[in-house]
C-alpha cells in the first residue's frame, strides 16, 4: 500500500498560489485516510465473524447430528470392555457350615397370555385346562374373549408343561423366564430357611424376596449384586440337622407329643449347629399362615424361638450357680427344704408333695427341690436375681438371626415380688424360649462367659462379658452331671459323653389363667461332655405322655430325657466328638499351695 | 526429490489404510469371539447351577436314608454310633517275633488218594 502524504507539495503550492488555505487539503486527506482504515477494519471484523459463525454452525451441527443419531439408533452395550468384578443378578445361595447347598435358584418359566394375539381362544382354553388340573376352562375362555389385553396364567411351570403349552401353538400364549427359589433338602431346616416368593413381577423377570427365616433377615445381603454370588454360610450342619430331625420326630411320635423342638449350640462360639421345630413344612411350598385358631399349632410356628414357655425346673441351676457365685453357699452347704413354706401368702410345694428334709445344694438340684431353690432365691434377693437373669439374656428376645426370633420376647412378671423371685427360681412365672435356655446353659458350660446364639458360621469363640466366675460355672456343671448320674435324668447317660443336664416339667398355662392338670411342657437342658463342655442341647416336648407303664407318665425324665440321650448318641459322633473317659474328681486331695 | 517424497507419502497412506482396515476386521472378529465365549460362560454357569441343585437334591438326607434302608442287605449301613469308635485297649499287642530256625528237621511222606489232585 502506497502511503499518500497528507500535505502533498503538488497541491499545496497551487493552492497557496491561489490564496486558498492549505490546511483544508490536509483535513481532506486525513478524512480520506480515516475512511480507508475504517473500511479495512470492518472487512476484517466481518471476516472474523464469518469464521466464528462457521465454527459455531459446525459445532451445533455436530452436536445435533450426534443427538439425532443417538435418539434414532438402537442402544447396544460396549463390547470391548474388560470384565471387571463379576456382577450376579441372581439371589445368592445359602449353604451350611460345610458348604452344602440349603437354598439355590432354579430357572423356570412363567406363562402369560395376550388375548388380542390369540387365534383360537376356545382351543387354547381347552388345551390349558387339560395340561393344568387346577385351571378352569370356562374361566379361561371368559378371560381370553373378554376385554383383557394381558393376564398371568401360571407363575411357575415345569419344562414338560412348557413343552405341552408350546405344542398348543397359540401365538397369544407366551413365556417369561423366572428364577425360582429351590430348597433341595425339602423340609430340612425349614424354620431357619423360611421361604421366598415373588415381589414385583415383569414379563422378562421377577424379583425374588424372602418371606421368613434367614431369607427375610438377610434379604438385602442375598439380593445385593455386589456380592457376586458369594453364598450365605450358616452355622447349621446338614448331617447333624437331618439326624436331629429324625430322632426328634421319632421321639415326638413315641411320646405322643403334639410338638417338639431342639436346639444344639456350640457353647464357645454360640453357633447353632442344629435347630429343629416340629411339626415343620416344606419351604418350597410354604403353607399360608393360619387365620383361625391358635398360631402356635401352625407348622409355620417356630417353637425354638417363638415358643415362649414356662420351662420349669431347668431354671433351678441358675439359682444354685448364682448362690455359689455370690459366695452364699457352696455345693455341699446344707439347706432345710422341709415344709411348710409360705411366701407372699402362697404355699410352695414339692413334686407329688414329697418332703426331702435337709439337702445339700448339690442334692437340691439332683432331687429338683422347689423349696430348696426357693430358699436359695430368698437368700440371693430379687434384685440380684433379676440382674443375673438379665445378664444371661433372659429379659430380651434372642439376637438369633432369623426374623421370627424378634417375636420371642420373654414374658416377665409385672412386679418382681418375693413370690416371683421364688417361683422364677424353679422356672415358673418367667416364660422364655428354648433358644434362651440353650444360651443360658452355654454360659454355664463355657466357664461363665455370655454367649449369644448365632446362625452364621463363626471362626473364633465369642468372649462376651463374664457373667459368673469360673469356679461357680464348674460347680454348676458338676451338679448337672450329678443329676444324670444320681438324679432325675438317669436315662440321659450316654457312655463316653459324660452328659450333664437338668430336667424340667412345667404345667401348661390355660389361656384364661390357671394351669392344666394333664398338659405339660417337658424340657431337658444338657451340656456335654460335662467335664469339658463343647455343646449345649435343649430338647422340649409339648404335651408329651408316655404310656408304657400302668399310669401315663409326663415328667421330663420319662419323655424328654430319653430323646435327648438318643440325640446325643446320634449327633456327637457326627460332630467329631470321640467318646472319652471322664476324669475322676480328686475328692480327697485339695491343692493348698502350688509352689 | 519432491516427487519421490510424494510417492512415498502416498504409499505410506495406502499401507496404513490397509493396516487399519485389517485391524478393524480383526477387532470385530475378536469381539464376536468374546461375545460367543461370554454366552458360553453364561450357559455353563446356569448349567452348573442346575447340576449343583440336582446334586443337592439327589443327596438330600431323606432320599439317602431311604436308599440305605432299601439296600440294607447289600450295604449294611447303620447310623454312626459312639460304640463304633475304637479304644486303645482293643488293639492287640504285637505278636512276639518267632525264634530263628536253628535245628531244621526234614520230613517226607506221601499224599493219600483223596488228597491227590
Amino acid at each position: 500500500m502506497t502511503r499518500t502524504p497528507l500535505r502533498p507539495l503538488a497541491r499545496i503550492l497551487p493552492a497557496r498560489a491561489a490564496g486558498e488555505n492549505p490546511d483544508a487539503i490536509e483535513r481532506e486527506n486525513t478524512a480520506r485516510r480515516h475512511a480507508e482504515m475504517h473500511s479495512q477494519m470492518r472487512a476484517r471484523a466481518e471476516g472474523r465473524l464469518l469464521v466464528l459463525g462457521v465454527f459455531f454452525l459446525a459445532a451445533f451441527l455436530t452436536v445435533g447430528l450426534r443427538m439425532g443419531l443417538l435418539a434414532t439408533s438402537e442402544p447396544f452395550e460396549p463390547r470391548a470392555s474388560v470384565q471387571g468384578a463379576a456382577i450376579s443378578a441372581l439371589r445368592a445361595d445359602i449353604v451350611d457350615r460345610n458348604g452344602r447347598l440349603l437354598a439355590t435358584n432354579f430357572e423356570t418359566h412363567a406363562l402369560y397370555a395376550q388375548p388380542p394375539q390369540m387365534i383360537d381362544p376356545a382351543g387354547a382354553a381347552r388345551g390349558l385346562a387339560a395340561i393344568f388340573d387346577d385351571l378352569d376352562e370356562k374361566e379361561l375362555l371368559e378371560d381370553f374373549t373378554g376385554k383383557r389385553k394381558f393376564l398371568w396364567i401360571k407363575r411357575k411351570i415345569s419344562p414338560e408343561q412348557m413343552q405341552a403349552v408350546h405344542e398348543l401353538g397359540d401365538p397369544g400364549l407366551l413365556f417369561g423366564p423366572r428364577d425360582m427359589r429351590l430348597y433341595p433338602n425339602g423340609a430340612l431346616a425349614a424354620h431357619v430357611l423360611g421361604g421366598a416368593s415373588f415381589g414385583k413381577e415383569g414379563v422378562s423377570a421377577a424379583e425374588v424376596i424372602g418371606v421368613a427365616g434367614v431369607e427375610k433377615q438377610f434379604d438385602d445381603y442375598l439380593r445385593d449384586p455386589a456380592n457376586a454370588g458369594q453364598p450365605l454360610r450358616l452355622s447349621l450342619d446338614l448331617t447333624v440337622q437331618a439326624a436331629a430331625e429324625e430322632v426328634l420326630y421319632g421321639g415326638m411320635k413315641l411320646m405322643n407329643a403334639k410338638g417338639a423342638t431342639s436346639v444344639l449350640m456350640d457353647v464357645h462360639t454360640g453357633e447353632v449347629v442344629s435347630v429343629v421345630s416340629l411339626p415343620d413344612f416344606d419351604p418350597n411350598n410354604r403353607p399360608r399362615p393360619a387365620t383361625t385358631g391358635d398360631q402356635s399349632d401352625s407348622p409355620l410356628f417356630n417353637r425354638s424361638v417363638q415358643g415362649v414357655y414356662e420351662l420349669g425346673s431347668v431354671f433351678k441351676i441358675f439359682a444354685a450357680a448364682q448362690a455359689v457365685d455370690l459366695g452364699l453357699v457352696s455345693p455341699s452347704t446344707e439347706i432345710d427344704t422341709s415344709g411348710p413354706m409360705k411366701v407372699g401368702g402362697f404355699r410352695i410345694g414339692e413334686f407329688r408333695n414329697k418332703d426331702y428334709g435337709t439337702l445339700s445344694v448339690g442334692d437340691i438340684i439332683v432331687h429338683s427341690s422347689n423349696r430348696g431353690t426357693g430358699r436359695l432365691a430368698l437368700q440371693i434377693g430379687a434384685e440380684r436375681q433379676q440382674e443375673f437373669l438379665k445378664s444371661l439374656g433372659f429379659f430380651e428376645a434372642t439376637p438369633f438371626e432369623i426374623v421370627e426370633a424378634q417375636g420371642g420376647k420373654p414374658l416377665l412378671p409385672d412386679r418382681w415380688t418375693e413370690l416371683s423371685s421364688v417361683t422364677i427360681s424353679y422356672g415358673h412365672g418367667l416364660s422364655t424360649s428354648p433358644m434362651h435356655l440353650a444360651a443360658g446353659y452355654a454360659t454355664l458350660a463355657n466357664g461363665g462367659y455370655k454367649v449369644e446364639p448365632t446362625i452364621l458360621k463363626q471362626s473364633v469363640p465369642q468372649r462376651g462379658p463374664r457373667v459368673i466366675s469360673e469356679s461357680a460355672a464348674s460347680a454348676a456343671r458338676d451338679m448337672l452331671r450329678k443329676v444324670v448320674t444320681d438324679g432325675t435324668a438317669s436315662m440321659a447317660e450316654v457312655p463316653g459323653y459324660a452328659v450333664g443336664g437338668k430336667t424340667g416339667t412345667a404345667d401348661k398355662p390355660k389361656p384364661r389363667g390357671g394351669y392344666y392338670e394333664d398338659k405339660v411342657i417337658a424340657t431337658f437342658a444338657t451340656v456335654f461332655p460335662a467335664h469339658d463342655p463343647k455343646y449345649a442341647l435343649v430338647v422340649t416336648l409339648d404335651e408329651p405322655v408316655e404310656t408304657s407303664g400302668d399310669k401315663p407318665r409326663r415328667t421330663a425324665g420319662w419323655t424328654a430325657v430319653p430323646i435327648a440321650a438318643e440325640m446325643i448318641g446320634r449327633v456327637a459322633p457326627l460332630l467329631g466328638l470321640r467318646p472319652g473317659v471322664e476324669p475322676k474328681s480328686l475328692a480327697d486331695i485339695t491343692l493348698t499351695r502350688s509352689n | 526429490m519432491r516427487t519421490a517424497l510424494y510417492i512415498l507419502t502416498t504409499l505410506a497412506v495406502i499401507g496404513l489404510a490397509f493396516w487399519a482396515y485389517r485391524e478393524n476386521y480383526a477387532t470385530q472378529a475378536a469381539l464376536n469371539e468374546v461375545d460367543t465365549l461370554h454366552a458360553d460362560i453364561r450357559a455353563a454357569h446356569s448349567r452348573l447351577a442346575v447340576l449343583k441343585a440336582e446334586w443337592a437334591y439327589l443327596n438330600r438326607p431323606d432320599r439317602l436314608r431311604d436308599l440305605v434302608d432299601l439296600n440294607f442287605d447289600r450295604l449294611g449301613l447303620l447310623p454312626l454310633r459312639p460304640e463304633q469308635f475304637g479304644h486303645v485297649d482293643e488293639i492287640a499287642f504285637p505278636a512276639p517275633p518267632l525264634p530263628p530256625v536253628t535245628d531244621a528237621v526234614e520230613t517226607s511222606g506221601t499224599l493219600s488218594a483223596e488228597d491227590r489232585p
